[in-house]
């Protein structure tokens, strides 16, 4: 926070670093572990929040007191990661039921779309129905 | 205005007016959250919906998609390093910082815009299934972004050139900085959960 005159940006090197080798570990995890793919999923995930963390702090100052701003820096940032983490895990939850990837022709698909946004709990009693067709 | 300016400090947090422009770039980035994440939530959802068009296993090429990740990266890096020098007052290492910035992302535009036309010529275009048209629209986002960002970095220099370091220079500086390591961080998570999981499922 308070090396801005010193002449080698010590915070900036480190982030960097960390940053290419989180890189390469996400890559090497999936694509040359042996990890089960739910666990190469969590984990490359983790270690993307963690490179985001590196860029805010490191290298965004998200917390400097100089900025004069207090909290509010790091409060949009993580308020704004809370409404993604619902937005992504709310569309992929509420999405979720009864929304096949076959292609029979039927036209369920565009009916189901419909019933999700606002009931997702009654797709469950659409699927059935179709099954029964 | 001036009689707010303090004595010491970075330049860009001196005047209150430009502490307050900052502060509201934050909110703006909060927004841009909410906006790539309704651009990823589609992706998601979408996923696996190729209908007759070429699965993305089949183009994603883990070669490219390292190379563009580290151009973007270390533009990141350079682009801090460019901020650290316009704390320290020296302006022309500010705008060698940057035109390095600029020249790594605009190379990493490069990559994009081969990768895209790799892929249409592949079959793969916004048109092909469900699926494309919501990794074009989320890639293409972030693609417009780096664009609009470039275009930016270069009005700046202009301005730095003409006026010298001052309080709102350094300011519009430190904004454009936030503005390109956002742009890192929306990548961290297309290169993660689009090209990685893209890749392994």
């Amino acid at each position: 926070m308070t090396d801005h005159n010193k002449r080698i940006p010590t915070q900036h090197v480190i982030g960097f670093a960390l940053s290419i080798a989180l890189t390469l570990l996400a890559a090497w995890t999936a694509l040359g572990s042996n990890l089960s793919t739910m666990w190469i999923i969590s984990s490359i995930m983790i270690l993307a929040v963690i490179q985001a963390g590196i860029q805010l702090f490191m290298f965004m100052h998200v917390v400097e007191s100089d900025s004069h701003n207090g909290h509010v820096p790091w409060n949009m940032m993580f308020h704004g990661a809370v409404l993604a983490a619902i937005l992504v895990a709310g569309s992929l939850f509420v999405m979720s039921f009864g929304f096949t990837h076959d292609h029979d022709g039927e036209n369920h698909e565009q009916h189901e779309q419909q019933d999700s946004g606002d009931h997702s709990d009654m797709d469950m009693e659409g699927d059935g129905e179709h099954e029964g067709h | 205005m001036s009689s707010h300016e303090l004595k010491t400090g970075p330049l860009e947090y001196r005047r209150q007016e430009d502490q307050m422009t900052i502060l509201g770039f934050w909110i703006f980035l909060g927004a841009e959250i909410v906006l790539f994440a309704t651009l990823f939530a589609t992706y998601a959802v979408l996923f696996g919906r190729t209908a007759d068009s070429t699965p993305p296993m089949e183009l994603f090429e883990p070669g490219i998609v390292l190379i563009m990740t580290f151009l973007l990266l270390t533009s990141s890096f350079t682009c801090g390093l460019a901020i650290h020098e316009m704390r320290r007052g020296n302006a022309k290492a500010l705008r060698n910082w940057m035109i390095i910035t600029l020249i790594l992302g605009a190379t990493f535009l490069g990559f994009e815009i081969y990768e895209f036309i790799h892929y249409a010529h592949e079959g793969a275009t916004m048109q092909s299934s469900a699926y494309w048209s919501a990794f074009f629209t989320l890639a293409g986002t972030h693609g417009l972004h780096v664009t609009l960002g470039i275009g930016w970095v270069i009005l700046l220099l202009i301005q730095l050139a003409k006026r010298g370091l001052t309080p709102k220079t350094s300011r519009k500086f430190f904004v454009i900085g936030l503005y390109w390591h956002f742009l890192d961080v929306v990548w961290i998570f297309i290169f993660t959960s689009v090209y990685l999981i893209g890749m392994v499922v």
